[in-house]
């Protein structure tokens, strides 16, 4: 500090001319200009052979795009999708639960649950609840003294309609549990502190403060969960539960306009997947708004918390 | 209740006036011993500060008070009464969750990273435990919270969530939000350590005008300045034991052990 610093420097008029001449010449990029004009010569052939191969018969989908049994399909595969997502994030958020659990057994029957249910693939369950009746003919329930309280034949309840939704729901559930897990894993462990040393119990806990702020990391892949879902829900047409490409198919096998209509299927596909990413968008900007900042000393408690994190460790 | 205090004053030789009373206080990760006898008298309405180098266990001797963590050895008790259990005969038995929450909610504590619920408004923050676990009608917790957001002197931030305040705003909110519970001691982890310097000030303040209004505290830091200005006893703790203690003033002018010399002529 021994050498004072002018507080202004004095430029001659000579150099300042010479640093207002400068141009800047942007980088040249070759590679850039010879992909664009790939992809468009791509996409221009592409369009070309869907709108020039009278195979697609563009005219027919169109035909067929309102029809009532599409329209049928349509509703039984949203409706599918709507139950079996509500149900396998109920079951979802409970198994996730025991897997965080003080309790070694349950958190090992959550981490069985979730590795057999991952790992047999979706068709595979489909068809075994499919025919449940052939492992247990009837479901009853009996208690000493009281005898036989209801009994049911398996067949009667096990509807195609209804074994999907058992099926597909179990599946999702272990998805959606190692979503949830994750969720809570990242709700910092100081959270659950605080709100123990105020004295609020494990369960209130759960609910108030680590549910609500896993939300915001369980929800995007949540969304992507169920437009999987959605897609996924298209296996029960091997049951014949009359979802949208079930109805399709049977239209097709009837008048072979199979491409036609499975243009049909792919176009409502796409049209419900489009509405569900447009409404995960708004979903994840309400459960983000205590992180929109309206003020500049965020910048301050962003780095603090960097810097506590370094901390921690 | 005034009777279980009275047996353990008795039995344990507890001075009238103790809030927090700890003898022979032991922690053990498996093979790891955290701390090997602890004993500690922080009187009503005094300051306890404790210093010592990190992994001492000074802070682990804090999170046994409210018992986050389980004592391995030795006991410890607030107000006379054991946090954790029910003394019966001469057996411990541990409570049950909901009465362990009662009693851990007349023990307010604060933490180096604030852990204000982040999804949550700075109101609501203050409001969430008052409401949810003392059941205290909505109006009169929202009440409450306000008079204490002015008296830390953030009465204008309440609608904001943490991630809009400063690491000291944040602070001050959390002491807040812990004498929302109108506990009956304070217990301080490190409170400035995350702070940068020109913020520390802001909470030391209010910690000083909490200690000023007859507030029980245990506050472990590594602000000496603090220390010798507000605390009653100094502590200071190495290796999982208390090597010396004292008047802070005394204390750090002539420290007797050679490691009490040695951290003090660190960190001053």
């Amino acid at each position: 500090m021994g050498v004072a610093h002018p507080t202004e420097i004095d430029i001659e008029p000579g150099a300042a001319a010479a640093v207002s001449r400068l141009i800047v010449v942007p980088q040249r990029r070759y590679g850039i200009w010879i992909g664009t004009a790939f992809a468009l010569l791509l996409a221009f052939l592409i369009i070309r052979a869907f709108a020039s191969n009278p195979a697609f018969a563009w005219g027919t989908a169109a035909g067929y795009l309102f029809h009532p049994s599409i329209m049928r399909g349509l509703g039984n595969t949203l409706m599918l999708t709507v139950i079996i997502m509500v149900l396998a994030i109920v079951v979802g958020t409970v198994i996730a639960i025991m897997r965080v659990s003080p309790s070694p057994v349950l958190r090992a029957f959550s981490g069985v649950y979730v590795w057999f249910f991952r790992g047999v693939p979706a068709l595979i369950q489909l068809i075994f609840w499919f025919n449940l009746s052939l492992l247990v003919r009837e479901i009853s329930l009996t208690l000493p003294f009281l005898g036989t309280l209801f009994s049911v034949r398996t067949n009667d309840f096990m509807t195609p309609f209804f074994s999907a939704v058992v099926a597909l729901s179990l599946c999702e559930a272990g998805y959606m549990a190692e979503i949830i897990r994750a969720g809570i894993k990242s709700v910092p462990s100081g959270q659950s502190e605080a709100a123990s040393a105020l004295g609020m119990p494990y369960r209130m806990i759960l609910k108030r403060i680590t549910l609500p702020q896993a939300m915001r990391f369980v929800l995007p892949p949540t969304g992507n969960e169920a437009i999987n879902l959605l897609k996924m829900t298209s296996l029960v047409t091997f049951i014949a539960v009359d979802d949208l490409f079930y109805t399709a198919q049977s239209i097709y096998a009837r008048t072979f306009e199979t491409i036609p209509l499975l243009i049909v299927v792919a176009f409502w596909y796409l049209a419900v997947v489009s509405i569900m990413s447009v409404g995960q968008h708004f979903l994840e900007r309400h459960f983000g708004r205590s992180d929109i900042r309206r003020d500049p000393l965020t910048m301050r408690a962003l780095r603090n918390a960097i810097s506590l994190r370094g901390l921690a460790r | 209740m005034s009777d279980v205090k009275s047996e353990n004053r008795a039995r344990f030789g507890v001075p009238a006036d103790s809030m927090v009373f700890a003898r022979g206080v032991r922690k053990t990760y498996g093979q790891l011993e955290v701390l090997k006898g602890v004993d500690l008298d922080v009187p009503e309405g005094s300051v306890a500060c404790i210093i010592g180098p990190s992994g001492s266990g000074k802070s682990t001797f804090l999170r046994c008070i409210n018992h986050l963590e389980k004592l391995s050895g030795g006991i410890l008790l607030v107000d006379s009464q054991f946090v954790g259990y029910d003394l019966q005969g001469d057996k411990l038995y541990e409570v049950k969750d909901d009465l362990l929450c009662r009693r851990r909610a007349e023990i307010g504590m604060l933490f180096q990273s604030f852990n204000l619920f982040s999804h949550m408004t700075v109101m609501e923050n203050l409001i969430e435990a008052p409401t949810q676990v003392r059941r205290i009608p909505l109006d009169q917790a929202k009440a409450e919270a306000e008079v204490l957001l002015r008296r830390v002197g953030l009465a204008d931030k309440v609608d904001r969530y943490p991630r809009e305040l400063s690491g000291g705003q944040q602070q001050r909110v959390a002491i807040a939000r812990a004498m929302a519970m109108k506990p009956k001691v304070l217990l301080f982890d490190e409170p400035t350590s995350a702070l940068d310097p020109e913020l520390v000030g802001e909470v030391l303040q209010v910690m000083r005008d909490l200690a000023e209004s007859g507030m029980t505290m245990v506050v472990v830091t590594h602000e000496i300045g603090f220390a010798r200005e507000i605390g009653d006893q100094l502590v200071f703790m190495d290796g999982g034991v208390i090597v010396e203690r004292g008047t802070p003033r005394e204390m750090i002018a002539n420290p007797t052990s050679p490691r009490t010399r040695e951290f003090l002529s660190r960190v001053l």
